[in-house]
């Protein structure tokens, strides 16, 4: 451990040290947060009112091209939000920062490979970039079927370069995570403190570990999937191409055997995070520890067997359904398990409101919102009704949106005195909670009643009877856009403050080894390993 | 910290092998979905018998018979007859015809399936076109036949009580480049 502290662009550059790639990490979700989140008003600037007006006339397009880059935006939206934004954030961010601190390590085992893992992250994203402005559709720019990328329309129709590109973003994004899971499951297996057993690690350290099982056993059946999608587009082979004997259908269980996965690698860190806020603002220890523990890996496990839930449209036999309908609403159980231990954790507690438990309380009631309509969805009878229409968007916009983003506020909320040693302005971040709060409701909540009266999603254009909630909605991510832009005054404002955290800002609720460190923690830390009773 | 190096390694490399098995994973579901759709006739794969069961119960089915071609195909290709009425278990043979319209040799190649597609582990084809090549002069007019029977253990699945019609559909693809010119060569014609 003796060598000197880089400055510089070095630092950065050849950065091995967990808490800075982690910082690191954080921007980089937040600047493609920001890109994400305009391509989302642009999709709401064109929803608020019946036909294809606003893209024309601040692109200067035809209705056409219009309805084509309505596409692209959603595509990307969609994208950019799941591998930029949401996992860079939570796995990479406050996973790097925090796990390796949390149970008394020194860094990660593998601190180079994590510098790889972080570096792959800009190029994909500027690959991602670049596929909306090269050639999609032939005189149209950019890949426009959706973030699954469903064969055929990913092999045979979007014939330019724009799906390569897209497919290459994908491949460079899945190599760096499948990295950050090696670091995370070896670094949790080898290096936790002495004394911590793996019954008493912390729970975000816990669902780092499940998170990290996940992303090796799903991602790399995305990689080839899309590599299929890629010699089918270029190569002659026909995996998705009955001309050939393949069948399309096969191409949405390899996505799905990676897409649900997914869903819980974006919500299980979360999960991790609210546990120790909740367990901080109520001065309790958290409600049932081991089954919240094990209750994520049993979420893990379920997730890989229901995949074909989302494709009960593609003429599953009614036995098939039957299994998919009811291993779907299993996950509700020990989903279950973690809402009321959470809500068991802040009974007869001393709960302090402060932002974080603000967001993590907005996290579970929001949270369950959706995950009952997850419910209603994974009836197969329900979802022929309600696939691929706005009850769909609302549903995982609940869980994702509102729930995976509330908890990536509240971590930062809970932990910016810790990494920054800088104090957050308590009173003004307390407005930009419930902006956001009012503002993603006010989104979302009408896109329920959109979807049951049938509205389709990926349609830049509806008939006028739609038109009432969508206004509504559009008025939602105006009052969620003054959220976000005071989330950038606070942060702000945090990070011109002097250094005045203490070493445990929260008090006896905070029970975590990174409460023991300064704020914010020396470069090196744990060169003398603590011992866990 | 050697010694802690060397668990690392270890774990890491047992973790890295298993997100490479996971992609040998993918490319095994090509197969092995073949193989899950042809035996269990999943999304409506018909089944090939070689032998005939000559069991025939008192059940009705009226068989349609659908053929469309892909956008890229020039061949005119259509059923010959319209549907046909037989008791299940009952033989039948039936007729698709394709014509070449244009004045050059085309490969087709056909994909089939059946609807509703529980229906396709009872569809039992004896002799059809399904998996070899076709090969049409210019102007050349041939007439395919499909043998085949609706498998009498239809009747014991509770699923398949309410169906009483099934549409076999062919779609003709055309092939083209190394692949038609090999069947071409393998023809003889």
């Amino acid at each position: 451990m003796a060598h000197a502290d880089p400055t510089g662009w070095k630092r950065w550059v050849y950065s091995t040290n967990h808490k800075d790639i982690g910082v690191m990490y954080l921007w980089f979700a937040f600047i493609a947060g920001m890109i994400g989140f305009t391509m989302s008003g642009l999709i709401r600037a064109e929803l608020a009112q019946p036909g294809v007006t606003v893209l024309p006339a601040i692109f200067n397009m035809t209705e056409d091209q219009a309805r084509h880059m309505f596409n692209v935006l959603t595509t990307g939206h969609g994208l950019i939000m799941v591998f930029f934004m949401v996992m860079p954030a939570l796995i990479g961010g406050f996973g790097n920062y925090f796990v390796p601190l949390m149970i008394g390590a020194p860094d990660m085992a593998f601190p180079r490979m994590n510098n790889i893992s972080f570096w792959l992250m800009p190029p994909a994203f500027i690959l991602l970039l670049l596929s909306t402005f090269v050639e999609g559709n032939p005189g149209a720019a950019g890949f426009g079927g959706g973030w699954t990328a469903y064969a055929p329309l990913s092999t045979s129709g979007h014939t330019g370069p724009s799906m390569d590109l897209a497919i290459f973003s994908l491949h460079v994004a899945g190599a760096s995570s499948i990295m950050g899971a090696i670091n995370y499951i070896t670094t949790i297996f080898n290096m936790r403190a002495p004394g911590m057993t793996i019954h008493k690690m912390p729970l975000f350290a816990w669902s780092v570990l499940i998170t990290a099982f996940l992303l090796v056993l799903s991602l790399p059946v995305l990689a080839g999937a899309i590599t299929m999608l890629l010699t089918d587009r270029n190569f002659g082979t026909t995996f998705f191409d009955p001309a050939g004997g393949g069948d399309p259908i096969l191409y949405q269980h390899l996505f799905w055997f990676f897409g649900h996965p997914e869903v819980y690698i974006m919500i299980l860190p979360a999960f991790g995070i609210v546990s120790h806020i909740i367990s901080t603002f109520s001065k309790k220890p958290i409600f049932g520890y081991l089954g919240m523990a094990y209750a994520m890996a049993a979420i893990g496990f379920i997730g890989f067997v229901v995949w074909a839930h989302h494709m009960y449209t593609v003429g599953l036999d009614v036995d098939t359904k039957a299994y998919f309908v009811a291993a779907t609403m299993v996950i509700a159980v020990p989903t279950g398990v973690k809402i009321f231990s959470w809500i068991a954790t802040m009974w007869g507690g001393s709960i302090r409101f402060t932002v974080p438990m603000l967001y993590a309380i907005a996290f579970i009631l929001l949270f369950t919102v959706g995950g009952v309509t997850g419910v209603v969805l994974s009836n197969a009878g329900a979802d022929i009704v309600l696939h691929d229409t706005y009850y769909v968007v609302a549903h995982f916009h609940y869980v994702l949106s509102l729930g995976a983003v509330f908890a990536i506020f509240a971590g930062m909320y809970y932990w910016m005195g810790k990494m920054s040693g800088k104090q957050y302005p308590e009173f003004l971040a307390q407005i930009q909670f419930w902006f956001t709060f009012i503002g993603v409701n006010m989104i979302f909540f009408p896109q329920h009643f959109l979807g049951l009266q049938g509205m389709p999603r990926r349609y830049v254009d509806y008939t006028d009877a739609h038109a009432y909630w969508n206004k509504i909605s559009s008025y939602g991510y105006m009052v969620t856009l003054v959220g976000v832009l005071l989330f950038i005054v606070v942060m702000a404002v945090t990070l011109s403050r002097k250094k005045t955290v203490a070493d445990n800002q929260w008090g006896e609720g905070a029970t975590t080894l990174e409460w023991t460190l300064s704020s914010p923690p020396p470069f090196h830390q744990f060169n003398e390993l603590p011992r866990i009773k | 910290m050697t010694d802690l190096d060397t668990k690392n390694s270890r774990v890491g490399l047992i973790v890295a092998g298993t997100a490479v098995l996971m992609v040998g994973m993918a490319y095994a579901a090509v197969p092995l979905y073949e193989l899950f759709c042809q035996v269990t006739g999943y999304g409506g794969t018909t089944q090939e018998v070689a032998s005939v069961d000559d069991t025939v119960i008192d059940r009705d089915i009226k068989v349609r018979f659908a053929a469309s071609t892909h956008r890229d195909m020039a061949w005119e290709f259509k059923p010959s007859q319209g549907d046909q009425r037989l008791k299940v278990g009952e033989q039948s043979l039936a007729y698709y015809e394709a014509y070449n319209p244009t004045n050059k040799t085309i490969v087709g190649r056909a994909t089939y399936n059946v609807t509703p597609h529980k229906a396709g582990s009872y569809f039992a084809k004896i002799d059809c076109f399904c998996f070899t090549e076709q090969v049409l002069k210019p102007g050349e007019r041939v007439d395919m036949p499909v043998v085949y029977y609706i498998d009498p253990s239809i009747d014991e699945d509770r699923n398949l009580d309410e169906v009483t019609e099934v549409t076999l559909s062919y779609t003709f693809f055309a092939l083209d480049g190394e692949e038609a010119q090999e069947a071409i060569v393998a023809s003889g014609r």
